[in-house]
């Protein structure tokens, strides 16, 4: 029987994933915005366990905003990409560096 | 039901619509013609609506089943934040239209992040929160690279977009566990599942924790700073100036909110995690700015130590912390609005100019200025008789009553480590070597706006100019 931990372990693999996919990544920012929904898709995960285990709504509902902000979001990333990519000419992570911080 | 609902939310609905129409008319008509005569009609609007929320007072009210509420935290912390975007957009004008910058996007966009910041401070729920924020940041990632042209400001952007998602993702994790362990996105209930037993659950904490760094994030306390002087240093300065006023306060109050009404019940075990974050911030901000000469990355560690401060008086936790921390937080943004008119206002050959070596000798070629400026410094570094000693005092009052002496020990060798980068800059300005300094600038909205700011430091010394009261009724509704 597959219960609430499983879904919440699952959940959480994913989330540490994305994370160490921001951090651990020096290739590309493509696989940023990737790690970034990867972290959105995990909470997701667990508002939808949580809701069904408890046999409350308000989670589903949470996990459609999140949803909706997300695909916000990432238009907003790639928007800011194209024109990062236009004054650079290139989108590798190694190359954020006019600034050192 | 419904009507009593919107009548509540009316000040957010009217900006939002109003932002959305001069969307729709710039687009239609005039496009970046349009720009100035916009931005004069946004700052207008949120200063009457600053007003609005002001003068409306009443009791606490709450609307769609308690996700909004409407007290006098929200309002306190909605003034403030109203006003100091009205005076950014103000400020921005003239920098903007002299570098071709000046697009209608930039007023509107400043008035939809003002909405998402109205909401974070009334959520009264985990969805109204998480919308509020998205709202907001979504609006700051656009305007943080809003010189498309430029690579330093699509790098800010860029920076500012994945290190926001990242703590946006981090705050989202801890809402679906709280979610999961209490059971309900409402604070109320929340702060009910947390005071259920004789200690918190587990899942709770991790919930908290989790929320907590996401705050963090926002509110650029360290750990958690390292996309502050990046984005402070990239983004087009009176985009800075924004950034380091309006949206710290609705962070900081957002903070605030969570902590006592979805965590209330177990003060002492956030009192820890704020207490970290405080005196991180405070050494971080004060000794990482010490080598920084570019005066944009100086103001960014400058407001992590602000910020550091202000959560000294939120670990404080009760009524009076909460009161330090708005009493804090506003002066922290007077001084700001002035010091930043004075940075838009530094230009050497027309260009702008962020070297803080470029103020040697300032005091000869504009003595009135430099005084303002070293009166806002003196203000920032806390020196006594100027009103950012009483923000200081404030905050270690709070977190000595809360029997946190050693915080209020390390806030106070902290804040003379920062003092030595702000009398770094009256050095160089009064002391400084012979040099050709900065152009006579003539700008009479940056002038006074720094004039303004600098006398409400001297001349607030004599009551606050009244904001105790507010803030301490304003803590009040907050704390029960």
């Amino acid at each position: 029987m597959i219960g609430l931990e499983h879904y919440l372990t699952v959940a959480a693999a994913l989330f540490v994933i994305g994370i160490f996919g921001l951090f651990l990544n020096r290739k590309n920012v493509i696989i940023l915005l990737m790690s970034i929904e990867l972290m959105l898709l995990a909470v997701n995960i667990n508002l939808v366990a949580f809701s069904a285990y408890l046999g409350d709504l308000v989670g589903q509902v949470f996990t459609l905003f999140v949803l909706t902000v997300a695909a916000a979001e990432a238009a907003i990333g790639l928007a800011i990409l194209v024109c990062f990519f236009r004054n650079r000419g290139t989108i590798d992570v190694e190359d954020i560096n006019v600034m050192k911080g | 039901m419904t009507s009593a609902d919107f009548s509540v939310i009316l000040p957010e609905i009217t900006l939002a619509l109003l932002a959305m129409l001069g969307l729709i008319v710039a687009v239609y008509t005039g496009k970046d013609r349009l720009a100035p005569v916009i931005l004069w009609a946004t700052a207008a609007v949120l200063v009457l609506l600053a007003g609005w929320i002001g003068l409306s007072g009443g009791e606490t009210r709450t609307a769609f089943g308690g996700m909004f509420v409407d007290d006098a935290f929200a309002r306190f912390a909605k003034v403030t934040l109203l006003l100091a975007a009205a005076a950014v957009l103000l400020m921005s004008e003239e920098y903007m239209a002299r570098r071709d910058l000046l697009r209608f996007e930039y007023p509107l966009l400043v008035a939809l992040a003002s909405v998402g910041m109205m909401v974070m401070v009334s959520a009264g729920d985990l969805i109204a929160m998480y919308m509020g924020l998205e709202l907001q940041s979504l609006a700051l990632y656009v305007v943080a690279s809003l010189r498309r042209e430029s690579p330093k400001s699509t790098e800010a952007g860029l920076k500012y977009f994945v290190l926001g998602s990242l703590s946006s993702g981090l705050l989202l994790y801890g809402a679906s566990l709280t979610y999961g362990f209490a059971g309900t996105t409402e604070f109320e209930g929340i702060v009910r599942a947390v005071s259920a037993g004789d200690n918190i659950p587990l899942g709770l904490l991790f919930g908290l924790v989790f929320v907590s760094a996401g705050v963090a994030f926002k509110v650029s306390a360290a750990p958690f700073h390292m996309w502050t002087p990046d984005v402070y240093e990239g983004s087009p300065t009176p985009v800075t100036a924004f950034f380091a006023t309006a949206p710290k306060v609705a962070a900081m109050a957002m903070f605030a909110r969570i902590l006592h009404d979805a965590f209330g019940g177990v003060v002492g075990d956030w009192q820890q995690i704020v207490a970290l974050l405080a005196v991180a911030s405070m050494f971080l901000g004060a000794i990482a700015a010490i080598g920084q000469t570019n005066i944009k990355r100086l103001m960014a560690y400058s407001s992590i130590n602000h910020m550091g401060f202000a959560l000294m008086g939120l670990a404080g936790g009760g009524a009076f912390g909460v009161q330090a921390m708005l009493v804090y937080m506003a002066i922290y943004v007077v001084m700001n609005v002035g010091t930043f008119a004075f940075i838009l206002s530094m230009e050497k050959d027309g260009q702008p100019v962020t070297d803080i070596k470029a103020l040697n000798m300032y005091s000869r070629t504009e003595p009135l200025k430099a005084l303002a400026v070293m009166v806002l410094m003196f203000s920032m570094a806390g020196v006594p008789p100027l009103v950012g000693f009483f923000g200081k005092f404030y905050v270690l009052r709070a977190a000595v009553d809360a029997g946190l002496g050693w915080l209020a020990v390390l806030g106070v060798i902290a804040s003379v480590i920062a003092a030595f980068y702000y009398l770094r800059i009256i050095f160089y300005m009064y002391f400084g070597e012979e040099g050709d300094g900065l152009d006579r600038s003539s700008s009479p909205v940056l002038w006074g706006m720094l004039m303004v700011s600098a006398a409400m430091m001297v001349f607030g010394v004599v009551n606050l100019f009244g904001i105790e009261g507010p803030a301490a009724a304003a803590a009040a509704t907050l704390v029960d």
